[in-house]
């Protein structure tokens, strides 16, 4: 009975170590198929050309394969996203955790939750439906398939991580330190912000990390409101043009090419950049997070 | 409770009638006190018996806990700080309050004490690092601190970091200062600083502190009152109290028979 008991422990224990290992496995592997698809293409061109290529023309003859122009467009894109996403998402936050009454932040942290759970689709379809036809008549625009459209909808979808991360940090700076504060005097916003939100700074800009991955990532959304035109974008007016981005790049692409071919390897390297980058994002936004909760923890 | 106080001695605070509720739990019955200025009042107690949310009433810290009511008065330099039109901001400013656990802020230490004025105005800079250097030498921390005044003030020890507190406070200029157990989670020799501290700083300010430490509010209070159980039971000199007790449960909480 008791060997029993123990062999069925153990099974058990080994069942989860390798459903774990499992996730382990398939981002190796995940990374070995980027990796290993995309570096066929630089038989052919070398890695500084594509870097620097100014041109995205896969299919003309001979094709060229410029990463900037698809690079710069996703850079654009997420720095909208950002202007619009960091200042509500930390505003919704500052207000859910330290000004909204308890009833209040209950009532609105589940609208939150629904927010992040709206598939990318059906942003999609509002930006289609609601933006892209209003920004265009409102900034008088030929289009209204935009950068800015899409600045404006990876805003949106960014706010959920933004908020409830924030939202976390700044919860979790203890009661006792605000109340140091109001003891000297201090009205409630004062004591926001040059106290709490200070103290949760570390936390906030981890949350503001993990926005820009999300939005980065994103590729239903932007394919369907920035127009997907491979040029590379002014600045500031490129944000009123069409543009293309990376994620948009593989997705409209992936389908028509021949596979084995070097636009097929092309698609793999934007793949591996991406994943590079929001691994490297990730990271950062972690190392920030391990900092802050020391601090707070001490 | 009045108690008489010493010659030329005048009445600070003066509470009357004074309940509170947290919900529906009555956490303070019936409270009269009048404290007296420039000295040390100690409240004591066993736990759960309502000393530390008084001291928090005289600072109107309590408004800060949700489902928590007061019904009463209390008058500070005759002000019942209660009133509606009262301004709480301005009364926090006047009565400064030092917590349990130290709780500097997640800043330099010089920015600690430059908060306050900060808050209140103060924005020339010779006039902040002359009060910094003023209030850190009031609360004796001056000579361990100085050649490090932008060093993170969490860095400090537990005793450096009250002190810091303490002169954070002194740094807004309160009448009053409320220590609410502020040496509990100190090792003896840092409590012993506090308290030469607060000898030191009771000629210039009025100073209540909740203690469960008996021996700490009979080396330093003037004025001594004992809470049971939400009432005040014995308000007196320190050594009365703590020589000869009127009520039998004071004796008792004080010789240790229960507590």
């Amino acid at each position: 009975m008791r060997m029993d008991g123990k062999f069925k422990e153990h099974a058990i224990e080994t069942v989860l170590l390798s459903t774990s290992a499992v996730t382990v496995v398939i981002l190796f592997l995940i990374c070995i198929f980027l990796f290993g698809e995309g570096a066929a293409l630089f038989n052919e061109i070398s890695f500084f050309d594509f870097l620097s290529g100014k041109f995205w023309y896969p299919t003309s003859e001979p094709p060229q394969f410029g990463l900037l122009p698809l690079f710069l467009g996703t850079l654009i894109v997420t720095v909208g996203a950002i202007c619009i996403s960091v200042p509500l998402g930390v505003a919704s936050a500052i207000f859910i955790s330290e000004i909204a009454s308890a009833k209040v932040a209950g009532m609105l942290k589940p609208f939150i939750e629904i927010l992040a759970g709206v598939p990318s689709v059906v942003y999609g379809f509002f930006g289609l439906v609601v933006i892209i036809p209003n920004l265009q008549k409102l900034l008088n625009l030929p289009t209204g398939q935009t950068a800015l459209a899409g600045s404006i909808m990876l805003g949106i979808m960014a706010l959920p991580t933004i908020i409830s991360i924030s939202e976390d940090a700044i919860s979790a700076v203890p009661s006792f330190i605000k109340e140091g504060s109001l003891a000297l005097g201090a009205t409630r916003w004062q004591t926001i912000h040059r106290v709490t939100v200070p103290a949760a700074l570390s936390g906030i800009s981890a949350a503001v990390m993990l926005g820009i991955g999300r939005a980065i990532g994103e590729t239903m959304t932007v394919m369907m409101v920035t127009g997907n035109t491979a040029i590379i974008p002014g600045f500031p007016d490129g944000f009123l043009a069409p543009v293309r981005t990376m994620t948009a790049t593989i997705a409209l692409e992936m389908g028509e090419v021949p596979q084995g071919s070097d636009h097929y390897h092309a698609l793999f390297v934007i793949g591996a950049m991406l994943f590079v980058i929001t691994l490297l994002i990730n990271l950062i936004a972690e190392s920030i997070k391990r900092r802050y909760m020391f601090k707070v923890g001490s | 409770m009045t108690v008489k106080f010493e010659e030329g001695i005048e009445t600070e605070i003066e509470v009357r009638d004074l309940n509170l509720w947290y919900s529906d739990n009555h956490a303070l019955k019936n409270i009269s006190i009048e404290i007296p200025e420039k000295c040390i009042t100690a409240f004591i107690g066993p736990s759960g018996c309502g000393k530390s949310t008084f001291i928090r009433c005289l600072n109107r810290m309590n408004d800060l806990i949700t489902n928590c009511r007061t019904e009463g008065k209390v008058l500070v330099k005759g002000e019942n700080i209660y009133e509606k039109e009262v301004d709480v901001v301005n009364l926090r400013k006047r009565v400064g309050m030092v917590f349990q656990k130290p709780n500097p802020f997640p800043m330099s230490i010089y920015e600690n004490i430059a908060y306050g004025p900060r808050i209140h105005g103060e924005r020339n800079k010779k006039k902040l690092d002359q009060i910094v250097e003023e209030t850190l030498r009031s609360a004796a921390l001056w000579d361990e601190v100085s050649d490090r005044l932008n060093s993170p003030a969490l860095d400090l020890s537990g005793g450096q970091q009250q002190r810091l507190c303490i002169a954070r406070t002194l740094a807004v200029k309160p009448e009053i200062i409320l220590l609410d157990e502020p040496c509990s989670a100190l090792d003896p020799i840092s409590t012993s600083k506090i308290e030469d501290l607060m000898m030191k700083l009771k000629n210039n300010y009025t100073i209540v502190i909740v203690t469960h430490n008996m021996q700490q509010a009979a080396r330093v209070s003037d004025y001594t009152a004992y809470f049971l159980l939400g009432e005040l039971i014995e308000f007196g000199t320190a050594r009365q109290i703590f020589e000869m007790p009127r009520e039998k449960s004071t004796e008792d909480y004080i010789t240790g028979r229960f507590g």
